[in-house]
């Protein structure tokens, strides 16, 4: 559902093609590390108007989606 | 040095807390003053951070102890200040007893604000250093934490821990321009140390007297600076600790 926010986001910080995120890919291949998700995370929050806490490690850009979702749904 | 800097001092409402924050708003950065309970010594200091230093000075009460209590006070920040680039873990406590009588309690205490706290500071301001590009962290731990001091095994267990996480946080943030590094203060005239007999606490330190919260701050100021210096600990004890 955030999907596209997500990859508009990411593509804006690594020079990665929109097109080319996916969400089965990772965020290391993506050259993401850990702590680059929680900044990532942080950029989010002003697109999407929801305050997001990273409370454990996600590895894809799906994983991280649903787990928006999951914070958003309560 | 600092100009158009956010620092955020814990335990910033007296004694050495309160000397780092008029030294870090003397040198131009604005200031966030969290305390735990003295709002007027807080606000005190806050006036004159704006008044002689034209900062931008605000206090906040919080037990650094209370992780929610912490991610809201560091929300307040970030939307009065707009972010935060500095901050200060300096606020603790004692609990003093010998181990073998120690209520549990009061070893809980010691260990929740000094260690605890500075963790939970840590956590929640992570994401305005991500996002300003830049960090600065330093923790004020002690010279009890290098060398233990008998009567005092719940604050020198807190002030040993804050080392640990000040190298473990220095690795995982380095990556990202954060740094993170520790002051190991000495015997300081406060009013943590006003009730210990002056006398016997000076034939114990090199220098031959007691420290001044002042000279705390200038190692602090000196870490803020050093661009090239992380995970390390500052002893500033009169040569106490070596």
């Amino acid at each position: 559902m955030y999907f596209d926010a997500i990859a508009k986001v990411i593509a804006e910080r690594t020079d990665c093609d929109v097109a080319d995120i996916k969400p089965e890919s990772t965020f290391s291949e993506l050259g993401i590390d850990s702590l680059d998700t929680v900044e990532l995370l942080m950029n989010l929050e002003d697109v999407i108007g929801v305050e997001i806490e990273l409370d454990r490690k996600v590895e894809t850009v799906g994983d991280l989606d649903k787990f928006i979702q999951s914070k958003v749904q309560g | 040095m600092l100009t158009g800097k956010v620092a955020v001092i814990t335990g910033g409402s007296r004694g050495i807390g309160a000397a780092i924050t008029y030294r870090l708003a003397s040198l131009g950065a604005d200031v966030a003053v969290i305390y735990a309970g003295n709002r007027e010594a807080a606000e005190g200091v806050c006036a004159v951070c704006a008044e002689k230093f034209g900062a931008e000075a605000r206090a906040y009460a919080c037990d650094v102890a209370d992780f929610e209590a912490v991610k809201q006070t560091v929300a307040s920040i970030k939307a009065d200040f707009g972010g935060a680039h500095i901050l200060v873990n300096n606020a603790g406590v004692t609990r003093d007893g010998l181990a073998a009588m120690m209520r549990e309690e009061d070893f809980d205490k010691v260990l929740d604000t000094n260690l605890k706290g500075a963790f939970n500071m840590i956590r929640h301001c992570t994401p305005l250093f991500l996002r300003g590009k830049e960090g600065c962290i330093i923790n004020i731990s002690s010279v009890s934490g290098l060398m233990g001091n008998a009567g005092q095994s719940n604050y020198s267990a807190s002030k040993a821990g804050l080392i640990g996480l000040t190298k473990a946080i220095a690795k995982e943030y380095a990556a990202k321009g954060i740094r993170c590094n520790a002051v190991a203060p000495g015997f300081i005239r406060t009013d943590m140390t006003a009730s210990q007999d002056e006398d016997t606490l000076v034939d114990m330190i090199p220098l031959g007297r007691m420290g001044e919260a002042d000279e705390v701050a200038d190692a602090v100021a000196y870490l803020i600076n050093a661009r090239y210096v992380t995970g390390e600990v500052l002893r500033v004890d009169g040569g106490i600790a070596m």
